[in-house]
């Protein structure tokens, strides 16, 4: 590596940096973004230098990106906000897929008896590299509900599971201290496929977002893995940090859940829960259901409203609605603020980007702490799609599975309005008893459909 | 432990370091688009796939090579690309919300309206 080639990777590091920090403030974000992608155009162009192509090496190298180039970007501004979570999930698989391919190809130029100090990264790239590749495909396909979101389980399932994993290690060091020929890592390629689908099956469509950082911070890994087998600095920097940063969001995003990172990876989250005692709960307490026109009119007369999105504004793409609801209320002098929980949407962040899209502004948005104290002087908690981030038995019920959770306090507020489209248990399949308040009114239907009659029903209250 | 190596591990230790420290200032609400950013930072990994699709000559690294080179630049281009998608909305209702909303002092005007 000439000095210059190290020094261009050395300054496309700090943009990698500069870019992390910027994206830290909300004014600065997108500069952050794009400082990070000149970082990464300055690494690939200092990379021309260490190439010596081979005709075909030339010819795929320029197919490839080709081919890459429109996938990439097409999808990327194709994809509807609301499915933001389900691409990043796609763009992270394949990126752990080339480090999984690109450990192969250089294990196999490396012949019989690798030196440890290749057989060792090779070995990791290949295993976390596939296992991201696979569990993000899964996830993908979970939130794109091509299959069921709910977890899938099987008597056994954590042994198995157990014993794939034992199995790769086995093969692992296997390869890295005694095999004289690299093929044995198709079998281990192989392995850590299953191994990446039967890792996510289990995980339910709510703890999606925090698979999907582990898998961003797996990927990482397999980057600078991916690095130390080429004798790449800028993969070894740039997969680290990512390998750091996912590793630590990751933590963040099953704190705000208030559980343990390996409640959310085995505890199958969702399923056994959602048992028959919920549902005749349901039907033995009475609810108490309300008319567009009745709520609106609560609505209009209120001084203060406090909008909860949830999960079910994000399916419904109600974005938009939510906000000519707001408008109309705000019109007639009424106060409108938006609650966040952290793990609102599908990601921590992903209802505030549904709302930006909505030019929803930003001063409305708060977060969890800034607000809860103010629903006790709240009328009306109009909660749109959301369950579980409202469900008072995180603070009462030491039984529940969510009881430690952090919540919104919209329990508090006079007046709760429930959208929902049925009294089915949210994501984490407990009943919620603030349904059966009195204070609280139900208008069922799609979030979407359920706003648009409140808008026009305002409108004419 | 070859020198090189040696360098290429201090400088994965100190980056674990930076990659901690400089996530942990980042507010709930820019995760989602750090998650994407991250995830476009990954896409590293091409500069990793020409590298040795460059070289390649048989088939089979052919093949590996042109698998690497497709999968690594739909990461990079798709994930600096819908990230940029992301915060193009944060950036562009930051001035309408100071001209279109109304300054702090009305709440209590509002509040007096309809009691």
């Amino acid at each position: 590596m000439t000095v210059a080639v190290a020094l261009a990777y050395l300054l496309a590091a700090v943009l990698f940096i500069l870019g992390l920090i910027q994206l830290s403030s909300p004014k600065s974000a997108r500069r952050g973004n794009q400082i990070a992608a000149v970082g990464m155009v300055i690494a690939l162009l200092a990379t021309i230098p260490l190439l010596h192509f081979t005709a075909a090496g030339i010819a795929i190298t320029i197919v490839g990106i080709l081919i890459g180039v429109p996938i990439g970007a097409v999808g990327a501004r194709r994809v509807k906000m609301t499915a933001i979570p389900q691409m990043v999930a796609l763009f992270n698989g394949v990126g752990g897929g080339a480090a999984a391919v690109v450990a192969v190809s250089e294990l196999l130029l490396q012949g019989s008896h690798p030196v440890f100090a290749i057989a060792f990264p090779s070995v990791f790239s290949i295993v976390i590299g596939s296992v991201s590749f696979a569990g993000s495909l899964v996830a993908f396909a979970k939130l794109q509900a091509l299959v069921t979101g709910t977890p899938i389980t099987y008597p056994g399932q954590q042994i198995v599971n157990g014993v794939l994993a034992l199995a790769i290690v086995a093969l692992a060091v296997y390869l890295v201290a005694v095999a004289s020929t690299p093929v044995i890592f198709v079998p281990l390629l192989i392995l850590g496929l299953v191994l990446g689908v039967a890792f996510v099956l289990p995980i339910g469509g709510a703890d999606m977002p925090v698979v999907i950082s582990m898998l961003n911070a797996f990927t990482g890994l397999a980057v600078a893995a991916s690095g130390f087998v080429l004798g790449n600095f800028a993969l070894i920097v740039a997969g680290t940090l990512v390998g750091a940063s996912g590793t630590l969001l990751t933590k963040l995003m099953s704190d705000a859940m208030g559980r343990s990172l390996g409640n959310v990876l085995f505890g199958a989250f969702g399923a056994a829960t959602a048992g028959p005692a919920g549902v005749a709960g349901a039907e033995g307490r009475s609810v108490r259901s309300g008319s567009p026109e009745d709520i609106a009119t609560l609505l209009a007369y209120s001084r203060k409203v406090i909008i909860v999105p949830g999960y079910g504004l994000a399916v419904a793409q109600g974005q938009h609605a939510v906000k000519e609801l707001a408008d109309e209320l705000e019109k007639r002098g009424v106060e409108v603020e938006y609650a966040i929980h952290p793990v609102a949407g599908r990601m921590p962040g992903h209802m505030n980007v549904l709302l930006a899209e909505a030019n929803v502004p930003y001063d409305q948005l708060k977060e969890m702490d800034q607000i809860n104290d103010e629903f006790k002087s709240t009328d009306v908690a109009l909660v749109v799609g959301a369950n579980d981030v409202v469900n008072p038995a995180a603070h009462n019920s030491p039984g529940s599975p969510i009881y430690g959770m952090p919540i919104l306090n919209a329990d508090q507020a006079k007046n709760i309005v429930f959208m929902k489209r049925s009294m089915r248990p949210g994501f984490a399949g407990i009943d919620n008893e603030l349904l059966y308040d009195p204070k609280t009114v139900m208008l069922f239907g799609d979030a979407k459909d359920s706003l648009t009659k409140l808008v026009a029903a305002v409108k004419a209250a | 432990m070859s020198e090189n190596l040696l360098n290429e591990f201090t400088v994965f230790v100190l980056a674990i370091f930076i990659g901690f420290e400089v996530i942990s200032k980042v507010p709930t609400i820019l995760h989602t688009p750090l998650m994407s950013g991250t995830n476009a930072i990954h896409g590293i990994i091409l500069v990793g796939a020409i590298l040795i699709a460059a070289t390649a000559r048989d088939p089979l690294q052919i093949a590996l090579g042109l698998v690497a080179v497709i999968l690594a630049t739909i990461n990079v281009v798709g994930g600096f690309v819908v990230t940029d998608r992301m915060l193009e909305m944060f950036k562009g209702r930051q001035k309408p919300t100071e001209k279109e909303k109304t300054p702090p002092p009305a709440p209590p005007q509002k509040e007096k309206t309809s009691g």
